[in-house]
């Protein structure tokens, strides 16, 4: 997947997280070339969202290495840090919109605090992200309580691409959607990452969404992979954690804890 | 053993939070003092702290000011205008004034920080800061424990004025004393250092509020009733807290 001589943009090894006694990434490893998707499948529980917080920096892993463009990132100092998230933007599962700010202020809230772009700028930029997003620009200065869940996730993803990201994250980026409104997202992120160049992440556990987003799939279960692909083999993947989980079966390597 | 067990988890425990509320506060104090600031945040906070307490504080004040002056005058049998304006005038610049409006600021600003903050905590707008490179201590913290310790000495200053008028009013319509000479015995009876105990107890107050009200939220977890019980806790962490401190500034301002 990663030419030979070139660092992927994201690479992940031996990444191991535990709260109390609960382990619950157990050694991760993991390449993203540049200009690739990547959908990270799994059940609910199996330490998905913890990996994405800790490349990006919001947990702080027990060991092991997380590398963006080659640079290790764990053990950053705080404006290390700042300078390297900078490279991200960030779709959150249920938008995270800050609710005290209007529409427009939240899409360029990136521009005008930490690229130091004027407000009046900054609205232009906030507007053109929103038209990319198929936001109409009457609705810039309503509240985000205001918006329905599409239109917030809308607005989530334009604020996460006003920046012009190197690297997109996508927290279950369908959650809460109606499934035609969940492809309408999917669409807007395949367009979104393209027009950027970017290199995305997604986590997921909606196969449908993962087939339309990814250039690849892996699969993470208890805390580890346990396939990694091409989102066209994932049928024919020959592991059976994949196929019960892609076909949704109750029977099969996967013991869910279900009190009946 | 089991006993001596619990004692040892709630000590640990105690001395943990009090570390974590130590670190959260030089954390939030390095953020105030060091740019970026946020302007327009601390204006806006200003105004919703300062302005907006203005009510609560007022009306504290003057019953607080008038009931002082009707105890004095009942306690004391007969006194004159000289003693009443006295008790109320140490009484409110000293320790009502400060300490109601902390209290009353600590039950509006307290909790509505934290519902704020934990609200945000929960919903992972805390997280989406961090992914915009905003420090959240910066953003969130910095302009509330700003603008807190300013505003708290401005409304200690109106809750001082207003819980004096509310003893003269008692004393004038109520007593029948002079007005003159009551206006002239309360200029009498304040005292710079009693008076100046009350504006550093605001200041200290403003903090401990701030800090409670951030600290709770910021930390809270769990949802909608994550998000209660860190209110909960910062108004009452903040009360006792001020009640606390009260003691040691009016120890080191007037043990001599």
């Amino acid at each position: 997947m990663t030419a030979p001589g070139d660092a992927p943009k994201i690479s992940v090894r031996g990444l191991h997280k535990a709260f109390g006694t609960n382990e619950v990434l157990r050694g991760i490893d993991l390449d993203l070339p540049a200009g690739q998707s990547l959908a990270v499948i799994g059940g609910s529980g199996t330490g998905k969202s913890v990996l994405i917080k800790s490349i990006i920096g919001l947990l702080e892993p027990d060991s092991g290495s997380i590398l963006i463009d080659g640079e290790e990132t764990l053990g950053l100092s705080p404006g290390e840090r700042e300078r390297v998230t900078r490279k991200f933007g960030m779709l959150f599962q249920g938008a995270a919109l800050f609710d005290s700010l209007p529409v427009w202020e939240n899409v360029a809230f990136g521009l005008i605090q930490s690229q130091g772009v004027r407000r009046r700028d900054a609205r232009e930029a906030a507007l053109e992200a929103m038209n990319m997003v198929g936001l109409d620009t009457d609705i810039a200065d309503r509240s985000p309580a205001e918006l329905s869940g599409g239109m917030q996730k809308r607005a989530g993803l334009a604020r996460a691409i006003a920046t012009k990201p190197e690297i997109m994250f996508f927290d279950e980026p369908t959650t809460g959607l109606d499934p035609i409104m969940g492809s309408v997202i999917d669409s807007l992120i395949v367009k979104s990452v393209r027009e950027l160049g970017a290199t995305a992440l997604t986590i997921t556990h909606d196969m449908a969404s993962a087939r339309r987003i990814a250039d690849n799939v892996a699969m993470i279960y208890q805390g580890r992979i346990v396939w990694h692909g091409p989102v066209a083999e994932i049928d024919h993947s020959g592991n059976d954690m994949v196929d019960q989980f892609i076909n949704g079966r109750s029977i099969g390597p996967i013991q869910l804890q279900v009190a009946v | 053993m089991r006993f001596l067990a619990s004692i040892g988890r709630g000590t640990i425990s105690t001395f943990a939070t009090i570390g974590q509320i130590a670190v959260f506060a030089g954390i939030g104090l390095y953020h105030c003092v060091r740019p970026p600031f946020y302007p327009r945040l601390i204006v806006q906070q200003m105004i919703e702290i300062g302005y907006y307490s203005l009510p609560v504080v007022g009306l504290t004040a003057i019953f607080t000011g008038a009931v002082l002056a009707l105890q004095s005058f009942n306690g004391f049998g007969f006194a004159g205008e000289a003693t009443i304006a006295n008790v109320v005038v140490w009484g409110i610049t000293r320790e009502l004034g400060p300490v109601l409006a902390g209290l009353m600021v600590a039950g509006r600003i307290g909790a509505a920080m934290a519902a704020e903050i934990g609200t945000m905590r929960v919903t992972e707008q805390i997280d989406a800061l961090t992914t915009l490179s905003t420090n959240p201590y910066k953003y969130l913290v910095a302009p509330r424990l700003i603008a807190a310790i300013a505003m708290l000495p401005l409304l200690v200053l109106v809750a001082d004025v207003i819980g004096v008028l509310g003893g003269f009013l008692v004393s004038v319509y109520d007593f029948g004393f002079n007005p003159t000479t009551y206006l002239k015995s309360t200029w009498d009876s304040l005292d710079g250092t009693g008076f100046v105990s009350g504006l550093v107890k605001a200041a200290v107050f403003g903090f401990l509020v701030a800090l409670m009200g951030t600290y709770h939220g910021y930390h809270s977890k769990g949802g909608a009733q994550g998000v209660g019980q860190a209110t909960t806790n910062a108004v009452v962490s903040a009360s006792i807290l001020l009640l606390l401190f009260n003691f040691i500034i009016t120890a080191v301002f007037f043990a001599s």
